[in-house]
């Protein structure tokens, strides 16, 4: 057994697991301290020892809208803990369509399963669940608001490839303005010492509001309009697609191509770059992109598994006996 | 009182609400669900105000606002002086406070906010920041001016 492990077993047997049956709804419902539980128990879980901390547990993955990694992720990390999986894949074929409000199906859910996952497009809709479930609620994303599980298995590649969050420069490209992976990642920034890049079209830029809540948590910021300057610049180059939906035709062609990450754009990274990207992408990084030591955005996905392991666990067990 | 002298008639009994921001006082109105209520009411539009250039102002007969009322309106009026008469005399000044949190009040404007579908009450935190008032939606989380919000009727 891993001194990590022990460790996190002796904090939960102490009471100090600050995440027993608490609900994610937002990135502002995590803390240090439970990012630090997150990250050992992840840890853990990519060694590849994992204990079955979820057997005999039902947990509801309720996808009102599709989804491919976050609930094939969430699924196999369910299973790989021993627990059973109930739910579904689209809002189609569940009572809503009929005319049952959300917060009924919701407490009704709650009544069946240990733990509900919950996406759905409409902004605020994970909240609400919280409200009306009578177990605890994890966001696997509303709208454009929030989708802090990829933010924590964001962080925790940071932290992998990187070694250390702390100090580190990070570029966000892209949709900033309706990016709901961005608006989660730069809250959970405000728990570590980092200066972001925000670079966007001017159209996208993220919102007023989240750049004046991270003047207020110290985060420094500013805004480019190109990858060129801040290549050379950063450690973590983290990309988002642009998504067709919010464009006409021609807007959406002159935007999308405007952030293309291709090897001769890398010429003058950092040694120690990373590109980072929540997928699907489009075509803001070129296939030959991948065969050079900064893509990382693979490894990402893969660690969506352990670190959402290490969030069902602590949630689901007060202690890790 | 450094005001000018108003033509506004008194009150016997009830509530004034003085040093209005201009063009808040019909959203007052609606906090407080005047139009609908059998108050005698006085209202009052860009009146002048040494202080403030001008105002708008409110007097309800019989009706005496209480604390959580008068803190509701801070939201709207920061400057807001807010008085009870008894006898056509202030028997009583309402200290306020700018009141942490609003249910039921507003519509939240974001339309992809889950408050426009589901039959809940809308729930704000409000904070002041450089003067301006913001309010965040509980749901979605979107932060706004005072001034983008309608009240809820």
């Amino acid at each position: 057994m891993s001194a990590n492990l022990v460790d996190i077993q002796e904090r939960c047997s102490m009471g100090v697991n600050t995440l027993y049956q608490k609900s994610i709804v937002s990135a502002k419902d995590i803390e240090l301290a439970d990012w630090k539980l997150i990250y050992e128990m992840a840890c853990r879980f990519k060694a590849g020892k994992a204990p079955l901390t979820a057997k005999e547990k039902v947990v509801a993955h309720c996808f009102f809208e599709p989804s491919t990694r976050t609930r094939l992720s969430f699924e196999t990390s369910t299973l790989r803990l021993g627990g059973n999986v109930i739910g579904f894949s689209n809002g189609d074929d569940i009572s809503t369509q009929k005319g049952e409000t959300l917060y009924d199906t919701m407490r009704v859910v709650s009544a069946y399963a240990d733990l509900i996952v919950i996406r759905h497009p409409q902004e605020g809709a994970a909240a609400l669940a919280k409200e009306a479930a009578t177990c605890p609620v994890i966001n696997a994303g509303d709208g454009a608001n929030q989708h802090p599980t990829q933010a924590l298995l964001d962080l925790f590649t940071i932290q992998e490839c990187q070694k250390e969050i702390n100090g580190l420069s990070i570029a966000l490209v892209g949709d900033l303005k309706y990016g709901r992976t961005i608006h989660s990642f730069t809250q959970l920034c405000s728990l570590f010492d980092v200066r972001l890049y925000l670079v966007s079209p001017e159209i996208l830029a993220l919102p007023e509001s989240v750049c004046d809540v991270m003047k207020k948590r110290g985060i420094r910021f500013s805004f480019h309009r190109s990858l060129e300057e801040v290549i050379p610049k950063v450690d973590i180059l983290y990309m988002t697609r642009i998504q067709q939906e919010r464009f006409s035709g021609a807007e959406y062609q002159m935007v999308r191509n405007q952030f293309i990450v291709t090897p001769t754009l890398l010429q003058k990274a950092k040694p120690n770059l990373k590109i980072l990207h929540p997928l699907p992408r489009v075509n803001e990084i070129s296939k030959e992109v991948d065969e050079t030591p900064y893509a990382y955005y693979f490894e990402q996905a893969a660690n969506a598994v352990p670190v959402r392991q290490a969030l069902l666990s602590l949630i689901l067990n007060e202690n890790l006996k | 009182m450094s005001d000018e002298i108003l033509p506004v008639s008194a009150i016997k009994n009830g509530t004034v609400i003085d040093h209005i921001a201009p063009g808040q006082a019909f959203r007052i109105i609606h906090l407080l669900g005047l139009e609908s209520s059998m108050h005698k009411v006085t209202i009052g539009l860009h009146l002048p105000s040494k202080s403030m250039g001008s105002k708008d102002l409110i007097k309800i007969e019989s009706r005496v606002l209480t604390d959580a009322e008068a803190n509701e309106i801070v939201v709207f009026a920061p400057a807001a002086t807010i008085n009870l008469i008894r006898n056509f005399q202030v028997t009583e000044k309402l200290k306020t406070s700018l009141p942490s949190a609003m249910k039921k009040v507003f519509i939240c404007p974001n339309l992809a906010c889950i408050t426009h579908t589901e039959t809940i009450a809308t729930h704000f935190y409000i904070s002041e920041d450089r003067k301006q008032i913001r309010l965040t939606c509980h749901y979605c989380e979107k932060i706004f001016d005072r001034d983008q919000l309608k009240v809820a009727i």
